[in-house]
């Protein structure tokens, strides 16, 4: 257990892994709407987290030519971290067109409680 | 009940992902193999970018970068689609407070500042694009909060959003023409660390940039306040 | 145990009781507060993964555009509106 706790990518993957729960619970388990989107947006926060973990190498240092000193051989693994630029921005526009939707449903319900909501069409 | 339901279940997933931690791959770069390993050495010859992470974004895999711009656009038409004939009373609204009104008058060129920089030196020092957009469209969203009368040209926001769209295309075509593929580098390199270098780069990201800020300021320009009449 | 392993030990805990007061809060905006300081401390431990553009990009994005899209729908959505003042 000491051992476990005193290597950091153990630390990072709990709260990767604790994010994506809690988001999950936070989306099965709520009444209102908004709540379930944000829900959705923890969940994403853990799984990008996720990602730049598997690129990480302990002792090396962020992928920019900043001085003449440090070469190509010293840096952590570029890759993951480009892929996570594309996610958080495509993360940003699905929560926004969520909220679109949700506001339309609203001012035709004039409520955000799920168990009202029935009616599918109109 | 049911929320207790879902907490044991949830819970149990998440120690059973926590037992296969030590098994995960660790990344190729350390043994020296690997296509990150090849985008990490060859970074300084084939574009003089001092940013990893942008020559990979806008250089090695590009098509991907347009396609994540292509997925904001359509989010955006559906988003404004959506909310057409929105109502709203922002005429009835009070003023805000004095505080929020001189503070806003001071900082306001500040946040456009900071957002500029980040974007056009998107290839030297972290940030890019994305980030730079945003700023900006934060700033735009403060300047609503603050004045009661403020609001946003739209016409001056879609001519910019179209034509960094299409700017974005006509760049990758002048790479065909020039060169061998689609999004080709056929600017001058330079030397690494100026501000004139990396070839087509950093004139991508101002497109880029521009695209992002325009959008985002017109999604929040129209959840304020709707459209004109 | 050194000390870079203590600061993100307590960066991970704050992170994960932050989340757990997201579910259980009743008032929206409280839980949306919750939800923003979540997404700034994940902005944080990109640094640590020696990751800047993540970080900054998470940081104007997650946790300052979303909130206020956020806080927008929420005052449209609610029964009273904004009729007498902000």
């Amino acid at each position: 257990m000491r051992a476990a706790l005193s290597n950091p990518y153990f630390l990072y993957m709990l709260g990767a892994f604790g994010l994506l729960a809690i988001g999950f619970w936070m989306v099965l388990s709520s009444r209102n709407l908004i709540k379930i989107i944000l829900g959705l947006n923890i969940a994403e926060s853990g799984v990008n987290l996720f990602l730049v973990v598997l690129g990480y190498i302990k002792g090396k240092t962020a992928p920019i030519f900043t001085s003449a000193k440090i070469g190509a051989n010293s840096m952590v693994d570029p890759l993951p971290q480009a892929l996570v630029l594309t996610s958080i921005v495509i993360g940003v526009s699905v929560t926004a067109l969520a909220l679109a939707l949700i506001i339309k449903v609203y001012e035709k319900n004039k409520t955000l409680d799920i168990a009202e909501i029935k009616n599918l069409r109109g | 009940m049911r929320k207790t339901l879902y907490g044991i279940l949830l819970l149990l997933f998440f120690w059973y992902m926590m037992k296969f931690v030590n098994y995960l791959p660790k990344s190729p770069v350390l043994q020296g193999k690997g296509v990150s390993n090849y985008y990490l050495q060859n970074d300084k010859k084939d574009t003089a970018a001092a940013n990893v992470v942008t020559a990979i974004v806008v250089n090695y895999r590009g098509f991907d970068t347009l396609g994540e711009v292509t997925v904001l656009f359509l989010a955006m038409t559906g988003l404004l689609a959506v909310l057409m004939g929105l109502k709203t009373e922002r005429g009835k609204l009070t003023e805000a407070s004095l505080i929020l009104r001189a503070g806003t008058r001071l900082i306001i060129a500040l946040i456009f500042a900071y957002g500029i920089y980040i974007f056009v030196h998107g290839h030297l020092t972290p940030g890019g694009g994305f980030p730079g957009g945003a700023v900006i469209a934060t700033g735009i969203f403060l300047l609503y909060a603050s004045f009661k009368d403020y609001s946003l040209n739209r016409t001056w926001s879609v001519i910019l959003e179209s034509f960094s769209g299409m700017g974005f295309v006509i760049v990758g075509f002048l790479g065909l023409l020039k060169g061998k593929s689609f999004l080709y580098n056929f600017l001058p390199k330079g030397t690494m660390g100026h501000l004139l270098s990396a070839g087509v780069i950093p004139v991508i990201y101002i497109l880029i940039a521009f695209k992002v800020a325009s959008e985002l300021g017109a999604l929040v320009s129209q959840m304020m306040e709707g459209e004109k009449e | 145990m050194n000390l870079m392993n203590v600061v993100i030990f307590t960066s991970v805990f704050i992170m994960l009781a932050a989340a757990i007061c997201a579910v259980i809060f009743k008032d929206l905006m409280a839980s949306l507060i919750a939800t923003m300081m979540v997404s700034l401390i994940v902005s944080v431990l990109f640094v640590f993964l020696q990751a800047p553009d993540v970080a900054m990009t998470e940081a104007a994005v997650g946790a300052g555009l979303t909130t206020a899209i956020f806080v927008i729908a929420i005052r449209k959505t609610s029964a009273k509106g904004g009729e007498e003042e902000r």
